[in-house]
């Protein structure tokens, strides 16, 4: 199946019926999401209003680390099998996975200033996560940073795996040392911390943020594939 | 063997020292990421020497419960991690969720054995519920369990 698709070709036909589906499916599911979260859900007994945060600001983080995820593989696959199309699909998560890096910690401030009492500190939760959206950075400058675009994969690839390793560290940050940040509440071995009522608009947002991720990144990656023919053209016209 | 196979297992070693090596530089900067100490951790560390009483320093707990006094702007209080306390004087602005056995950092420093506080931020923990639901554990007696 991988090695079907990974021929660009076999995959522009194989994502053209489904495209617009999964398109309309993010649409769905966000519209459904954003009314139960910002309408139809319950306050929290502490956080009161503010709590509706949470409902995005969770969908950006995780996304924004499994989007990271998803480069260092494509990264693993590229160094290793030599294979180019791994790299255009490295190359079309990054600049959705450092928007939403960076909006984890703009909705997180937004929800720190009136929780805590700060708009940001510096613990392991959140200076790991501003060390991801620096790897997104770096990323995405490495990556162009050549005249000729592909002269940057090699190095981008190799940045990719390297901050592989502080996914872990932001995943288990709040475990492994105190932290303001509060331990997790959905993944966690005795079960979720969070009211069923609440749990559900988010699985649903969480499932928006998935469709429209793939949306997203489907429409990169057909962009960078076009750019690709235009400018081995460009070359053959000398 | 393969040029395949031997690029993998050159990032196969590749990936296990970086992984031993962030593995051993957090370890060594333990005291450094720990984004506060209890009060335990204070007691032992007072003992042992091992803190500099000259510099600032962050310390977490929840509120003890019938401990806070307020004298005009003065607002004392003990913080409790189930084993040890301590006293904690502040003068100053007190977040909103701040109340009885809420979690809350103090950034301070130590004076004669209590906590003297120039900033105060609240701690929230993993728990999200409804308020109903929160009546309803207090009125059961099921409070301070895991909801579910």
């Amino acid at each position: 199946m991988i090695n079907y698709l990974a021929n660009p070709n076999r995959f522009l036909n194989f994502i053209k019926p489904i495209e617009f589906s999964i398109g309309v499916f993010s649409f769905l599911f966000i519209f459904i999401g954003l009314y139960l979260s910002l309408i139809n859900s319950p306050e929290d007994y502490q956080q009161g209003d503010t709590v509706r945060i949470m409902y995005i600001h969770v969908p950006f983080a995780w996304f924004a680390s499994f989007l990271y995820f998803s480069i260092s593989i494509a990264s693993i696959f590229f160094l290793i099998w030599k294979h180019p199309f791994a790299d255009i699909i490295a190359r079309s998560i990054a600049p959705l996975g450092l928007i939403f890096s960076i909006l984890t910690i703009l909705t997180g401030s937004l929800w720190g200033k009136p929780m805590w009492g700060t708009w940001w500190v510096w613990d392991a939760r959140l200076t790991s996560m501003l060390i991801l959206c620096i790897f997104y950075f770096a990323y995405i400058g490495i990556s162009n940073a050549f005249p000729r675009k592909i002269d940057g994969s090699k190095p981008a690839a190799i940045l990719a795996i390297v901050g592989m390793v502080n996914l872990p560290i932001i995943k288990f940050s709040v475990d492994w040392w105190n932290t303001l940040h509060q331990p997790a509440s959905i993944i966690r071995f005795d079960g979720p911390s969070i009211n069923q009522e609440m749990l559900l608009p988010l699985i649903i947002m969480l499932l928006g943020f998935l469709f429209m991720s793939i949306f997203i990144i489907l429409i990169n990656i057909k962009t960078n594939l076009i750019y690709k023919k235009y400018q081995s053209e460009i070359l053959k016209l000398g | 063997m393969n040029p395949k196979s031997q690029r993998l297992i050159i990032l196969f070693f590749f990936l296990t020292l970086l992984g031993l090596s962030t593995f051993l530089v957090l370890k060594s900067l333990e005291d450094n990421i720990v984004y506060f100490y209890s009060p335990t951790d204070i007691n032992e560390k007072i003992l042992s020497n091992e803190i500099d009483l000259s510099k600032r320093i962050r310390i977490g707990g929840l509120v003890k419960e019938n401990s806070i006094l307020k004298e005009g702007k003065k607002i004392s209080f003990k913080i409790h991690d189930g084993i040890d306390e301590i006293l904690v004087i502040y003068n100053g602005i007190l977040p909103d969720l701040f109340r009885e056995e809420q979690g809350i950092v103090a950034l301070g420093k130590i004076e004669n054995k209590n906590f003297s506080a120039i900033e105060i931020l609240a701690k929230h923990d993993e728990n999200y519920m409804p308020k109903e639901v929160s009546d309803m554990l207090k009125k059961n007696g099921k409070w301070k369990g895991k909801l579910n």
